[in-house]
């Protein structure tokens, strides 16, 4: 197990290497350079000497080779000497520092609901196969997965929070759901606890419902699929043959082995979340990563995209990881180390 | 269900008449036409995607602000919906109608309505006899912006695949046939473009190069299949890597073959089933991920016409239910019949599925 995550380990750093040469490419692509003499938003000779403008190029290594710059790059990303955001001179780490937890409170709500829902509604469905139900519920989890996202959140904001065709009349803006943000704005600050956990809960259903249903649809897919290869085996004729009761069997014998495949893919829906979630956030003006990467985008502010970019896929590539050890966490039958059964 | 479906044949099922040319296709494309065919929702989705062809094609007769066919003041135009002639140029189909006189007379197209022609009289108008599916904030009609941009839709989802599929089946092929060191690198390259959010990437990527006009759609088409070939080409890889040790590749190397005859007659096509079910999930994919693009305001110029430019306008005008329902339904539509598509396809080149 040590040895397979070593091994694991080490084989990130090739790809690491290679996300941060993508962050170097888009950087000098984007011309960041910003004394630049032929860019268009460089500075030109008569604006400054040429002393000033070879001191500068020297202050920030660009008259030095690319790979010196890249290696300057790396070494600011692994340290964490990421610089000031461009808009408003703040830490680019405090601003992820703000910015994650506010991704992360939505992608777990959103991950716990998905998986809440779609274990019972992969059983029922693998129990109740070539029923009736059964078609129904896959063709709507089909329709589900189809649907866009960008789509459901706009339809969502129009139909239930602008207050226009669908409104409840105990709220005070009209909407059933608010507009934008992840709280008030107004006496935030002055509530108790649990009423700000209340207002963040409110603020935060309609982005939740968006991103859930996707990966919901497509979990419950996958554990129906698990559950009928688990319900064909032997073991599961035994259960049932031995007087079990029928839920008995399902929840309790198939659950452990038809249950594999989506917790294998918990590592894997980690980043979807994460992408998901720029289009969200920026739909329900919720301030996380995807808001920040978007807004540094528009201004725009390379630096910035580029430290998003290289955490989002670090924080992607653990989270294959992951869903390799908790492959074999789950399933004895895997023993890590040795050749890799995927 | 869907398996008993499956078994019974087409012409016993009474889907298909025993002269449907279905029947005389011989080989393997006859098996899976017959077996896709079987499935009703298949066929549906089949007439869908047809029927969007139709629309993008045929977008400047459904929807301009030209007539198809003019007589004006004694003088004939012919299609001045496509060419435009700059003799009418100056008439929008308003004016165009006051400048008739006796004996003139106009076939317009069903939605008399460019998909570029603002009607200031009405900006962000509901649904209506004269705007059949309302107008956007700057007084465009919806349903002929929807109508043109099946045509985008298409165009990027069609071609971002071929880009994806030509990319993925070589590279894919390189790196299970020669191994080693290439294949080594290779797949760390798909990891890295695994590991970085697809709409980030993209966003990112266009924000820098900026494309501009005509040539903004062009890009992003081309840089959707350079983002997305790696399922293609991971799925090419493990085909070539199962097929490679066979004795019957053996059996051409010992006749002489030459790597790439080996390659492009023995071994590619085991996969190209598999890569057919998958570029037809890409297009589906890639006409998601345009609308996502053109919805967060990254992609198709707003003097085009795009299903995910219009979602982007409700953002500002949040009471405009009409922008949000129509684009956005057009959407789902369209992947949801790529997907269906994809699945039948999977299902009638799957052997085990077959009777």
């Amino acid at each position: 197990m040590w040895r397979f995550l070593g091994r694991r380990l080490l084989q990130m750093i090739p790809t690491l290497i290679g996300v941060t040469f993508v962050c170097f490419l888009i950087l000098r692509l984007a011309n960041a350079d910003p004394v630049a003499q032929s860019s268009d938003m460089g500075l030109s000779d008569r604006q400054i000497s040429r002393e000033a403008l070879a001191h500068l190029r020297h202050l920030y290594a660009l008259d030095r080779p690319w790979y010196v710059q890249y290696g300057k790059l790396v070494q600011r990303l692994v340290t964490m000497d990421l610089g000031n955001r461009w808009q408003d001179g703040r830490r680019i780490t405090e601003v992820l520092g703000e910015a994650l937890p506010v991704t992360l409170l939505l992608s777990t709500t959103s991950l716990v609901f998905s998986y809440l829902l779609a274990i019972p509604l992969g059983v029922f469905s693998a129990a109740k196969r070539g029923t009736r139900v059964d078609g129904a519920l896959t063709l709507l989890l089909f329709l589900l997965y189809s649907l866009p996202g960008f789509w459901v959140g706009t339809m969502l904001l129009v139909f239930l929070a602008s207050g226009r065709y669908v409104s409840c009349s105990w709220v005070a803006g009209g909407g059933c759901f608010p507009l934008q943000g992840l709280h008030e704005f107004d006496g935030f600050q002055s509530k108790s606890f649990v009423a700000q956990c209340l207002d963040v809960g409110w603020h935060i259903t309609l982005p939740v419902v968006t991103l859930t249903y996707g990966s919901l649809a497509s979990l419950s897919r996958y554990m129906r699929s698990g559950m009928l290869d688990t319900l064909r085996q032997d073991y599961v004729r035994t259960a049932r043959a031995k007087g079990l009761a029928e839920s008995r069997v399902l929840y309790v014998h198939a659950l452990r082995n038809g249950i594999i495949p989506i917790v294998t893919l918990f590592g894997l829906t980690l980043p979807y979340l994460i992408g998901g979630s720029v289009i969200v956030e920026q739909i329900f003006g919720i301030r996380g990563m995807g808001y920040v990467a978007l807004e540094a985008i528009r201004l725009p502010d390379y630096p910035l995209v580029i430290t998003i970019v290289a955490f989002t896929a670090v924080v992607t590539m653990f989270g294959v990881l992951l869903s390799d050890v908790l492959y074999a966490v789950v399933d004895p039958r895997i023993r890590l180390g040795g050749e890799r059964a995927a | 269900m869907t398996k008993h479906a499956v078994k019974r044949s087409p012409v016993a099922q009474g889907v298909l008449t025993p002269k449907s040319p279905f029947l005389k296709l011989r080989g393997e494309w006859a098996l899976v036409c017959q077996q896709f065919v079987v499935r009703r929702v298949n066929r549906l989705a089949l007439y869908l995607v047809l029927l969007l062809i139709v629309i993008a094609l045929l977008a400047d007769f459904l929807a301009s602000e030209q007539p198809i066919f003019l007589k004006l003041h004694g003088q004939f135009f012919w299609f001045p919906n496509v060419v435009t002639p700059g003799a009418l140029r100056v008439y929008d189909c308003r004016l165009l109608h006051r400048a008739m006189g006796a004996g003139d007379f106009a076939i317009v197209p069903l939605v008399p309505w460019g998909y570029n022609s603002h009607d200031l009289t009405q900006v962000l108008a509901p649904p209506s006899a004269m705007h059949w599916l309302g107008t956007d904030s700057s007084g465009r009609d919806v349903l002929s912006r929807i109508i043109h941009g099946t045509r985008v839709s298409l165009f990027v989802g069609t071609l971002s695949v071929v880009v994806l599929v030509l990319v993925g089946v070589s590279l894919g092929t390189v790196a299970g046939y020669f191994g080693k060191a290439i294949d080594a690198v290779l797949m760390r390259v798909v990891e890295v473009v695994h590991s970085i959010p697809t709409v980030l990437l993209l966003v990112t990527i266009l924000s820098v190069i900026a494309p501009q006009g005509y040539t903004a759609v062009l890009v992003m088409t081309v840089v959707i299949g350079l983002v997305r070939w790696t399922d293609v080409a991971r799925l090419v890889r493990g085909e070539i890597l199962r097929v490679k040790a066979l004795d019957y590749i053996q059996a051409a190397r010992a006749q002489g073959a030459t790597h790439f005859r080996i390659i492009v007659r023995h071994i590619l096509p085991n996969a190209s089933n598999p890569v057919l079910v998958s570029a037809t999930f890409a297009l589906a994919s890639a006409i998601l991920i345009e609308g996502a693009l053109s919805f967060l305001g990254f992609g198709i110029p707003d003097d085009m016409a795009s299903w995910g430019g219009l979602l982007n306008e409700v953002r500002g005008n949040i009471q405009a239910w009409w922008l949000a329902v129509f684009p956005g339904g057009a959407i789902f539509l369209t992947v949801t019949a790529f997907n269906v598509l994809g699945e039948g396809l999977r299902d009638a080149t799957d052997p085990r599925l077959r009777n």
